[in-house]
């Protein structure tokens, strides 16, 4: 009976390590809940039950007495754990993997981080910032000056977000930055329009993530994890309005 | 739109929702099919606005496609849907709307804020209900699907 205990043990402990990686990279919840369903069943727990909410995971399996919790604590986005998970899930229910083997996987996955090279993130941003900006305002001569305060901006965002761990608070600073570089290069002759290079220096900051899931969240039932990550969207934009609208006060 | 036009604003789109993609850390083999939804969702809603579909009818038509669209990306690659949608959402995005209500409040002029202000919240409200809606067509096109098998 212990080895019995065992694996419910180690069924418990994947689904949940699952659903904590996912919620901490960025996902929907509803996701969440399909994909731990998914592994129980597929490991052969007769019943699950689930609770999963964008601050914790609580889950039991086989109606016993007990349910353990997964606090999660940091939230980031990171698209591609949560694709990792998928593939893994996918390939435990078709018994390509056995579930030692997915835990081992996922611990390890929870562990190792494999963002793009940093040099790319920096392209990347610029990338955003300046087509976005000819796409808005038709503004072509500005291009070259809104990829390179769109690269600054973003830039001082991943530096402080680094060391400070208020994902608000390296928003402001970088809107700021944004702010002070627009008006010095109009300053300096080269760029034309201070509203443009802003409108499209912003851009690789605007919160997509917590935007698209709280819709998908309120719309598929989960009225507490959805307007949360409406508010965590709502005040990401007023932090960037804020570092904007202060340097503006001062122009 | 000249034609000149069309492809600069296709090309800064294909590139801008990949370079949103890569900040985000989204799979290298996602990459490619986002970019294109991004570009088709934003000329969706472009040619509204050229055919005076106004600017709720075009970005909620465009946020319909993006959904639809990156459903069947996500069904083609064996990906999430999350990898396609949030990208190409961005061309979308009421940038410069919300600048310039951030920017006559901060200057006191606030009856001008309040027409942009109200902008940007429609705006944002019919690509919510966009998405919405793009979500009550997968799940029926779900529902035939499994039907018919």
């Amino acid at each position: 009976m212990s080895s019995q205990k065992k694996r419910d043990q180690l069924i418990l402990h994947t689904a949940l390590t699952a659903g904590r990686i996912m919620i901490e990279n960025g996902s929907e919840v509803e996701r969440v809940e399909d994909t731990m369903e998914r592994i129980a069943h597929n490991a052969g727990a007769k019943t699950s039950q689930l609770f999963v909410m964008i601050t914790g995971i609580l889950m039991a399996i086989n109606g016993e007495v007990g349910a353990q919790i997964e606090p999660v604590k940091r939230r980031t986005f990171d698209l591609e754990k949560i694709s990792v998970v998928n593939d893994l899930s996918r390939q435990f229910a078709a018994h390509k993997i056995t579930l030692q083997q997915f835990s081992n996987q996922l611990d390890h996955l929870d562990k190792s981080t494999k963002y793009f090279p940093f040099w790319l993130q920096l392209l990347a941003a610029a990338m955003v910032s300046g087509p976005l900006e000819v796409v808005f305002r038709h503004n072509l001569p500005d291009f070259w000056i809104t990829c390179v305060v769109g690269t600054v901006g973003w830039l001082v965002f991943y530096l402080l977000s680094k060391f400070i761990q208020i994902r608000f608070l390296s928003e402001f600073a970088a809107a700021a930055t944004i702010g002070v570089l627009a008006i010095w290069s109009v300053h300096l002759g080269l760029g034309n329009s201070v509203d443009d290079i802003i409108i499209g220096s912003v851009m690789p900051l605007v919160p997509g993530v917590p935007i698209t899931n709280s819709v998908r969240d309120i719309l598929a039932g989960n009225l507490v994890s959805g307007p949360a990550r409406g508010v965590e969207a709502l005040v990401s934009a007023a932090a960037i309005g804020f570092g904007i609208a202060m340097v503006l006060q001062f122009l | 739109m000249s034609i000149t036009e069309f492809f600069i604003e296709a090309a800064g789109n294909y590139v801008a929702t990949i370079g949103f993609g890569i900040l985000l850390n989204i799979p290298r083999r996602a990459l490619n099919y986002a970019g294109w939804i991004g570009v088709l969702g934003y000329f969706v809603y472009k040619f509204l606005v050229i055919w005076g579909g106004g600017y709720v009818v075009g970005n909620m038509l465009g946020a319909v496609v993006i959904g639809v669209a990156s459903l069947q990306a996500a069904r083609i690659k064996k990906m999430p849907m999350i990898l396609f949608n949030i990208p190409a959402l961005v061309p979308l995005v009421p940038g410069g709307q919300a600048y310039q209500m951030i920017k006559y409040f901060a200057l006191g002029q606030n009856a001008t804020a309040f027409t942009f202000l109200i902008q940007v919240v429609m705006i944002s409200g019919a690509i919510a209900f966009g998405f919405l809606l793009s979500e009550l067509v997968n799940r029926v096109q779900q529902r035939v699907w499994r039907h018919r098998r």
